[in-house]
């Protein structure tokens, strides 16, 4: 059998220490009526062999188009040493560090881990990592009703750029503890807050700003969050770490800072695959510590006075509080974060700030070539990190499905979220100038080739 | 002394291969640029690859240690599932890539699905939780949701026994649910009248492990299914011990409503150091409208096979989205290369041989003179051993047991978990691990005792042979020291 190693001998002499005649028998405490005799519904066995020629088949069913598609997830160069040193079978198949002496690597792993994320939002401690960006808004409103405890409202303010999934997933998740999500008004020239439609709010427990906003568009988040801090709010940053290589960190903004920062850590040298595993990031103001949700590591010292690692702060988790816990989350993303920091470490502050800069130079070669093209036009004014929002004077699939049998993603539908027709594009450093020219000539000829309204 | 990577930074060293050209100044304005540096480390890819490769090294691993963990079945990882996951096409893809560049991808999950709902007895799969724990959100989400739709309003107790994981308490609380925690009985099985007394109009549902954290089957199982169903609630349950019965008993068949998997037990996904998770969900038909999305569909269009995704247009009632996509798609495809590998026969073997070997070790523990826990019972597929008497007569607590097997080369068992047991050892050894092993485990456990008691031995500074000996683990929550300050080092030097 695949991964059993018991041979005939085994098994016998087995039974005979047990007492049992039978491994059957050692099921004989479920009842006979509930016992199920096969699994019809799933299929043969295959060997290593047969399942790679299978699974090769399926992945090349879904090929490798050039994407342009970010709206929360983003390509980016893996380092190879990342994930080969990540998917060493002792990081991969570690469990949680909670025997912290045979789990040094990991352990300390996460606390360089923590060190380099606190660096990147400008804030003091972060917790061993959530499941994703979209969950850790969740958790970090949760945490600001715990922070902000003087504010029973459970009013949590949207900036306008906040992802629209992140605030479906956070009322999902956090709905049923009274919270309540309410948007901030939109300025429809610039895709922002809307400075001058901004009244006192009545106890907003937080406010949640995204930079860059999910269009594209940076925020004036210095002015936002004094606004909310002056509303007696806690202040929720939303970032992409690689855009903190170049924008400023939400530790910074305004006169006293974000109070948490979350974010999607996929960015760092975690694959798109399809929308995960991924890992989302939590910092925070150190007064703020013990109210964080998820794993922390700390170090400190052993019998002979060396450093070691161990997580810490266990008291807020479930497996201790139980129904009081901070949060019902076990998991961190180990293996994700363990990778994040290899390459946060590969590429140091220089690397991270040239993948910025690149990423920002590709965005603006693809974006001043499509504004060119008849019909399509910013639906934003402003500035932008790596990713913009265009208009266009026809509905979007279409353009969209012309694209991709060609295989070219040209971007992320944004109709929904806009309320016009409306693409975002995105071009990461893993874009070459022949990439960016070959999608602007098919965008123009999708664009061109069938007229106005019928592509 | 420090060894951290950052100990080995220096000032203007990178790893040059690795960084993409120079560009032009970026056409930002100044007021959203950062003017700090927030020093990463400075190295080269070999200081790089050798200060990671060096702190795997420091760890227990499944591929280098037997890692009897109760409760967490840490079998073999088949590295198949890994490089397969991994193929370019599969890493690369953008999950909000179009379904006709997606149909590779789409057609595994579709089959994933199916293939849970069958070793389930559920009508219908999610794969979208991204954790154990998410899954339970998931299931609570839903009695709750199944309950307000009915406009059963007062439906908000969540009943758990005693010996229950700490997620599900905490869960319900997520849920806006109170707790009500019900006895476990000498045996093992659940208090059947401990239970009767808290079911009544406001009981949501009862969550359930089975067998349960105790190692042991809820032989009751049919009897606590008709009373939480004729008070009104629904039956949720836990999958952590599935490995145990996988291709023998059914939660479906055992009337539960709800169930989440845990594909990295189970499925054997990688547990990857405390993480990814994949805490996929199953339903019965009562709460199929309230899945949470997206759920890959199939439909005919023009004769030809389409996989799709299935959203809130589909799935009006739904509990919503639990993740920024699809929760966590590359785990979900390792757990789908893993049954295929398995297939049918292999699937019904995982619970034979876990449950031989975990019987095998019981019986070799007790003969051995261990206390077990239970020891009327068969052993699921894990057993608890009680160092009670132990604790009492040569101080030799369960602690010090895990920590002098480190010293031996064993991870150690699952401590102090479940709360009841008093110096318990929860030992799960997965149908993986070979008779030798075990043998050899068995060995080492009588070895610890027989010194703690005939030599005087003992083992409150153990272990001895780790990178590090045992940590103060009070000072690391008194002295929080949560990151490197390069800036507060380099003043105390």
């Amino acid at each position: 059998m695949p991964f059993i190693p018991h041979t005939d001998k085994d098994t016998l002499e087995m039974l005979a220490a047990i007492g049992a005649d039978s491994i059957d028998d050692l099921f004989d405490e479920i009842p006979a009526q509930l016992r199920i005799d096969h699994l019809h519904g799933v299929p043969e066995a295959h060997n290593e062999m047969e399942v790679s020629r299978l699974m090769r088949n399926r992945a090349a069913m879904d090929g490798s188009p050039l994407c342009f598609i970010g709206a929360g997830a983003y390509e980016h160069h893996i380092p190879a040493a990342v994930w080969d040193i990540a998917t060493r079978g002792e990081y991969y198949s570690a469990y949680t560090p909670y025997q912290a002496e045979a789990s040094q690597g990991t352990l300390q792993t996460i606390y360089e881990y923590q060190t380099m994320i606190t660096g990147l939002t400008g804030l003091d401690v972060s917790n061993a990592s959530l499941y994703d960006g979209a969950s850790a808004l969740a958790e970090a409103a949760l945490m600001a009703v715990r922070v902000n405890r003087r504010v029973k409202t459970g009013r949590v303010l949207l900036a306008p750029g906040v992802n629209p999934v992140y605030e479906q997933v956070a009322a999902a998740i956090a709905g049923s503890q009274g919270l309540s999500f309410v948007r901030l008004p939109r300025d429809a020239a610039t895709g922002n807050v809307a400075f001058d439609e901004l009244a006192d709010d009545q106890a907003p427990v937080a406010v949640v700003i995204q930079q860059p906003s999910f269009p594209g568009t940076l925020e004036d988040v210095d002015r936002l969050t004094d606004w909310a801090h002056a509303q007696g709010a806690a202040v929720i940053g939303i970032v992409n770490p690689v855009s903190l290589a170049i924008l400023k960190a939400p530790g910074h903004w305004g006169e006293q800072g974000a109070d948490i920062a979350i974010g999607e850590g996929q960015p760092l040298g975690v694959p798109l695959s399809s929308g995960g595993p991924y890992f989302g990031f939590m910092t925070c103001k150190q007064k703020h510590v013990r109210q964080m949700p998820g794993r922390i590591v700390g170090r400190t010292t052993d019998l002979d006075g060396n450093p070691g690692f161990a997580l810490t702060l266990q008291a807020r988790e479930q497996h201790i509080r139980r129904s009081k816990a901070t949060s019902n989350i076990c998991t961190n993303q180990g293996l994700m974060v363990t990778a994040a920091t290899i390459y946060m470490s590969l590429l140091g502050f220089q690397g991270l700030v040239r993948v910025a800069q690149k990423s920002h130079e590709n965005t603006t070669r693809l974006v001043d070539g499509l504004v060119a093209i008849d019909g399509m036009e910013r639906l934003y004014a402003g500035p932008y990190f790596h990713e913009v929002a265009l208009q266009l004077d026809r509905p979007v699939a279409p353009v969209l499905a012309a694209l991709a049998e060609r295989d070219i993603l040209g971007g992320y539908d944004l109709s929904s979220f806009a309320s016009a027709d409306a693409l975002m594009v995105c071009a990461t450093e893993t874009k070459t100038s022949a990439d960016i020219d070959l999608t602007i000539a098919a965008f123009a000829d999708v664009m061109a080739g069938a007229g106005r309204g019928k592509v | 002394m420090s060894n951290l990577i950052f100990d080995k930074s220096r000032a203007g060293r990178r790893a040059f291969a690795q960084a993409p050209g120079a560009s032009a100044a970026v056409a930002i304005p100044e007021k959203f640029l950062r003017s700090d540096n927030p020093r990463l480390p400075e190295a080269s890819e070999l200081q790089v690859v050798r200060h990671f490769t060096r702190l795997s090294q420091m760890n227990f691993s499944i591929d280098t240690q037997f890692y009897p963990l109760g409760s967490c079945t840490m079998k073999y990882n088949p590295r198949a599932c890994n490089t397969l996951a991994l193929l370019p096409e599969f890493a690369g893809r953008h999950p909000l890539g179009p379904v006709s560049h997606g149909q590779g991808f789409l057609t595994c999950m579709y089959e994933l699905q199916e293939m849970l709902k069958e070793v389930t007895g559920m009508k219908g799969v999610s794969l979208t939780p991204m954790a154990g724990a998410q899954g339970e959100l998931a299931g609570v989400a839903m009695i709750k949701a199944y309950h307000e739709a009915r406009g059963d309003h007062d439906r908000t107790e969540i009943i758990v026994p005693d010996a229950a994981h700490g997620t599900n308490p905490a869960t319900a609380t997520m849920c806006g649910c109170s707790v009500k925690e019900i006895p476990t009985g000498p045996d093992g099985d659940i208090e059947i009248e401990a239970l009767r007394a808290v079911l009544g109009p406001n009981t949501a549902g009862i969550m359930l492990t089975n067998p349960s954290t105790l190692g042991v089957f809820e032989r009751h199982i049919k009897d606590v299914a008709d009373m939480v169903h004729d008070a009104g609630g629904l039956l949720y349950y836990d999958g952590a011990n599935l490995n145990a019965i996988l291709g023998k008993v059914r939660p479906g068949d055992m009337d539960f409503d709800v169930i989440h998997m845990n594909l990295h037990k189970t499925f054997s996904t990688p547990h990857g150091g405390g993480g990814p998770g994949s805490g996929a969900v199953g339903v019965n038909n009562r709460l199929l409208p309230f899945m949470p999305i997206p759920v890959v569909g199939k439909s005919e269009v023009d004769g030809v096979t389409v996989y799709d995704w299935l959203s809130e247009d589909d799935l009006p009632q739904s509990i919503g989205r639990l993740s920024g996509f699809m929760g966590n798609a590359g785990v979900l495809l390792r757990a789908y290369v893993y049954m295929r590998m398995i297939g049918r026969e292999g699937m019904e073997r995982i619970a034979e041989y876990a449950t031989l070997n975990a019987n095998y070790l019981m019986a070799r523990l007790r003969d051995a003179g261990f206390e077990l826990a239970y020891p009327q019972r068969r052993a699921s597929h894990e057993f608890i051993v009680t160092l009670k008497h132990e604790a009492k007569s040569v101080q030799l607590t369960a602690m010090d047991v895990a920590k002098a097997l480190l010293d031996r080369n064993y991870h150690a068992p699952t401590t102090y978990f479940p709360l009841l047991v008093p110096e318990c050892l929860l030992i799960e050894p997965t149908e993986t691990e070979s008779k030798e092993t075990l043998d050899g485990f068995v060995a080492a456990m009588i070895e610890i005792v027989r010194a703690a008691k005939e030599d005087g031995v003992n083992y409150k500074e153990a272990p001895y042979t780790m990178p590090v000996r045992r940590l103060d683990d009070v000072k690391a929550a008194r002295q929080l020291d949560l990151a490197y300050r390069r800036d507060a080092a380099e003043a105390a030097s």
